[in-house]
């Protein structure tokens, strides 16, 4: 097997390695860099538990190769937060809300719903449940998924304006 | 839309799930994220005949990969572990991890290949060669019936796995006396919980201790138990650690073949094994698919639409083996009348093999496809005497008074108010306008139509099915545990004895606990033990846990709260009885100056033996382990056993459009009115019925393993078997009511499968009100684009 060297910005850090050409991106986040945030579900391209940001897009790792990712940003739900103890504020508002449960599809889906806030601070219910189309939770029904991506979008969009205003949860 | 709960400081109130913050860090720890030096990987060779004689194996190529380090057959294996065990008792029907001889369905594992990498066993598994000689098979459930049918286990002699026809009451005198009656077949076609996470397993054989470690992706009672006695080994010599979070299940994590397998592997080679199933293995081999049923139905009832009587006969496709699943036809024995008088009920089960993949239970157990049977008949009783669907229902429903109410067949429903529920949600659904909306959408030419569903939810899992379908196995016990601690500084520590895949249970026995003790839940730690470390659990099926281990870690808190009065009592110099207790601390009621702190009360207790009451263990633990309220008998002769111990209730209200060129659905508003008693967390509650509703409509809508007639699976990716996303699930609002069980420690009854077990119903209402101004009518699930686009051209033809 055909050995290729990538270098890539994984989280903000940059990773370098050899890789064989067959190796999918998501095997590489979790087995050659140890980030098993991010989970292989179908690994045919619809479950959207994979789904990681490359170069700012939410895309479907176990459809790449890690070649592909070669010289790209690359963003998992580990780079999401903050710093190692805090939580972003859509993650925050994923358990202010109880956006999940088993949790398998939650690392996609606020991969997913970061990138829709990061290009729409004000999103509809529609274009929430249009950025979350391609995820598929089988614990949730979606629902409280949904008011959680409301409640960052409130939470974000509050973050400069004077008092009064939402009561922080922390994080 | 919850009430606030009355007199609990903890329960009841919203609260942030403790399990959420390591979620949405990306810190759970699946089976997949555990990596063991030296680990090796599994991939398998699955049979691409539906019945065929494996005839030879040649693995040379195979084993001549760098890196490849075994490769496994049947027959191997059979020699060297006992088969999968089977709920029924088939003692001719041998389920082996691997085929052993002869394949009996298309995806079934023939061949494992253990490599360095999955990659590379998948690679050498490519390289494996198998002869087969096909022989006949049978997918049709009714044809497998067929006396001439090709057998699917020779040995056994037919394919009919059970089939017993119970009689409960005096069915044939009160169809007599009935004035009128209607005669249905309703259909539940294949399909599954399919969790995105699927199955996984690794274990590790230490030679030096003799002690085989597994870490897997269960939901199963008595898996270690199991898994060792079909490994050889003695029980306390396999370790299960319960602390993987398991990425969903829903029932159908029950993967003892994988395991079975692996600990066999990882035993032979002296090195960690590893399975993780690839969609595939685990859609077609991973033996995880639902029910499949066809129900034949007579319902006898008067003018007024009061149904008295009901025979039922459930024909279940179990599939190729017999695990667990066929039992599945016995649960719905607790609720066979559903919420309703009907008086007496003849029941018929049977459970037949064919050459499809077997099945493995799923949420609710059989129930659901219950559920979705009777409420079928309750439309058409409604359609054919012209009464209401409402207003029939509110006169066959049990009346809150007529609790606990007894059914035919043995069960008593604890408590329930069915009446108001089903009130409240047409209230909260605005049905008259709900009516206009489907009436105006009507005038303008579109098929519109509203679904109404009302059911059950037996919940506190015993399992009383089993000694129901199988006189050999006495079972009457199904406990919970959970042991409570608070060690020298003060904090507490639960420890639950079974993995989670969801539910919540830290959540949940932190908030108990809290609750008992009068300590804040999120100081509380709540660890899931190993096997070997445990406490007895039959772990979180049969919507059991808020019950049972609820009920277990309350039990061992008030046993620690017990003793931190005694403790105090006995230093204060007062009785115990004039002891108050209040957020850790105790004094005399008579003069509360006489106090001692939460602190002063752990010190002695670990420190100050001297100060302890006599006869005292010192330190602060206690254990609880408690049996099934109402559970602990044995059938009567005739098959009556209560079954599960707790009701909730439920009633759906949906409103659906169908395209009339294309079939396809589209739910545009859905409520619920749901009772499950005391709910400990109300948001997890929600979560698990908004789920419950989506899988739902998965099952009533797009989900199906479909078979061909050459018994090839036809839809075994999530290209072809479709999960609902959230473009297909609606907006959906729930509606509480408390109807407290008496029978449970708070008064909580279960809410695991809540959602579930009546949307199918609701959804196939709202279906053919749509489609009853064509004068159609469709009793099959799935409702696909396929089957109702094909249904509407019937008429379009006509034209």
């Amino acid at each position: 097997m055909s050995q290729h060297p990538v270098t890539l910005t994984v989280n903000g850090e940059t990773r370098s390695a050899d890789v064989p050409a067959r190796l999918t991106l998501v095997d590489f986040l979790r087995e050659t860099l140890n980030l098993t945030g991010t989970h292989a579900g179908c690994e045919h391209g619809v479950c959207g538990a994979c789904t990681v940001l490359m170069d700012g897009e939410p895309v479907r790792s176990c459809l790449l190769f890690a070649v592909q990712a070669d010289g790209a940003q690359i963003v998992t739900v580990e780079g999401l937060a903050p710093d190692a103890e805090g939580l972003s504020v859509l993650q925050d508002s994923f358990c202010e809300v109880h956006a999940l449960q088993c949790g398998f599809c939650t690392p996609g889906m606020l991969i997913a719903a970061h990138a829709l806030l990061t290009r729409n601070p004000d999103p509809s219910d529609a274009d929430i449940r249009e950025a979350i189309g391609g995820n598929l939770c089988r614990c949730t029904g979606y629902k409280q998924i949904v008011e959680a991506v409301a409640l960052a979008a409130r939470r974000l969009r509050g973050a400069n304006e004077p008092a009064p205003r939402e009561r922080s949860h922390g994080g | 839309m919850a009430a606030e709960p009355q007199g609990f400081r903890y329960i009841g109130r919203k609260r942030r799930p403790k399990e959420d913050r390591r979620f949405v860090a990306g810190s759970g720890r699946y089976v997949a994220d555990i990596i063991l030096p030296g680990m090796l990987h599994v991939a398998l060779v699955a049979s691409p005949h539906p019945a065929a004689r494996i005839v030879a194996i040649d693995a040379t190529a195979a084993l001549k990969l760098p890196r490849v380090k075994a490769v496994l057959t049947g027959e191997e294996l059979a020699g060297a572990v006992e088969p999968v065990f089977t709920g029924l008792d088939l003692p001719k029907m041998k389920r082996n991890p691997l085929a052993q001889a002869v394949v009996r369905y298309v995806g079934e594992w023939v061949v494992a290949v253990v490599a360095e990498t999955r990659a590379l066993a998948e690679d050498a598994a490519e390289l494996v060669q198998v002869d087969y000689a096909p022989l006949p098979h049978v997918i049709d459930p009714e044809a497998a019936l067929e006396p001439d049918a090709p057998p699917v286990h020779a040995d056994h002699g037919s394919n009919v796995f059970y089939r017993r026809r119970f009689v409960w009451g005096p069915v044939e005198s009160d169809f007599a006396a009935s004035s009128h009656r209607i005669a249905y077949r309703a259909r539940w076609h294949r399909s599954a919980t399919v969790p995105i996470e699927t199955f996984g397993v690794m274990a590790r054989w230490s030679a030096a201790a003799q002690l085989l470690d597994v870490w897997a992706s269960i939901q199963m009672p008595k898996y270690p138990e199991n898994l060792a006695r079909a490994l050889r080994l003695p029980g306390n010599a396999v370790r299960v650690h319960f602390d993987v979070d398991v990425g969903g299940s829903y029932g159908v994590k029950r993967g003892l073949k994988h395991s079975i397998l692996v600990g066999y592997l990882a035993r032979k080679l002296g090195a960690p094994v590893r399975l993780i199933e690839d969609r595939l293995d685990n859609m077609r081999g991973g033996d995880a698919h639902g029910p499949d049923r066809i129900f034949d139905i007579e319902m006898a009832f008067d003018g007024d639409g009061v149904v008295r009587a009901m025979k039922m006969r459930a024909i279940d496709d179990v599939g190729a083996y017999a695990g667990r699943a066929p039992l599945q036809l016995g649960k719905p024995v607790g609720a066979i009348v559903g919420p309703y008088r009907i008086k007496s009920v003849a029941y018929e089960p049977i459970s037949v093999s064919t050459n499809k993949t077997p099945e493995e239970a799923v949420r609710g157990f059989g129930q659901s496809p219950t559920n979705f049977a009777i409420e079928t008949g309750m439309d058409l009783i409604g359609r054919k005497l012209g009464i209401d669907r409402i207003e029939l229902r509110r006169r066959n429903l049990i009346r809150r008074e007529e609790f606990p109410y007894a059914i035919p067949s043995g069960s008593t429903y604890d408590s329930g108010d069915y009446h108001a529920v089903l009130d409240k949600v047409l209230a909260a659904a605005d049905w008259n306008a709900l009516v206009q909306r489907r009436d105006a959408a009507r005038a303008a030419g579109r098929l519109a139509g509203i679904g109404v569903s009302c059911c059950l939810e037996p919940s506190g899992g015993n399992s009383a099915f089993e000694p129901l379908l199988n006189a050999k196995n006495e079972t009457t016990t199904w406990m919970e545990g959970c042991q409570v601690k608070i060690d020298l500084t003060g904090a507490v520590i639960a420890a639950m004895a079974t993995s989670s895949s969801g539910q919540g249970h830290e959540t949940l026995v932190a908030t108990v606990v809290g609750e008992i003790l009068e300590r804040d839940p999120d100081t509380i730690r709540v660890v899931h033990a190993d096997s070997l470390g445990a406490l007895p659990s039959n772990s979180p099926v049969g919507s059991r846990m808020a019950i049972m281990l609820g009920g277990a870690a309350a039990g061992a808190a008030k046993k620690l709260r017990t003793q931190l009065v005694a403790i105090a009592a006995h230093n204060l110099g007062v009785a115990p009885e004039a002891c108050v207790y209040a957020e850790g601390a105790a004094s005399s009621a008579a003069d509360p100056t006489k106090r001692l702190s939460w602190a002063q009360l752990v010190e002695i207790a670990h420190r100050k033996f001297h100060l302890m009451p006599p006869g005292m263990e010192p330190g602060l633990q206690a254990s609880h382990v408690w049996e099934v309220p109402t559970g602990g008998s044995l059938p009567t002769p005739d098959g009556r056993v209560q079954m599960y111990p707790c009701y909730a209730f439920e009633a759906h209200v949906v409103y659906a459009e169908i395209d009339r060129i294309t079939g396809q659905v589209a739910l545009r508003a859905y409520f619920v009115g749901h009772d499950c008693g005391v709910m400990i967390n109300p948001d997890i509650v929600h979560g698990m019925t908004y789920g419950g509703i989506a899988h739902g409509i998965g099952a009533a809508l797009y989900e199906r393993f479909q078979y061909d007639d050459n018994g090839q699976l036809l839809s075994g990716s999530f290209m072809d078997y479709l999960i609902p996303s959230s473009h297909e699930v609606p907006d959906i609002t729930i509606v509480d009511h408390c109807t407290p069980s008496p029978l449970t420690t708070f008064g909580q009854k279960g809410s695991g499968e809540a959602g579930y077990l009546g949307a199918p119903a609701a959804i196939a209402s709202a279906v053919n009100d749509a489609l009853a101004p064509l004068g159609l009518h469709i009793a099959a699930l799935p409702m696909t684009v396929a089957a109702l686009g094909d249904l509407l051209a019937t008429k379009a033809d006509a034209k």
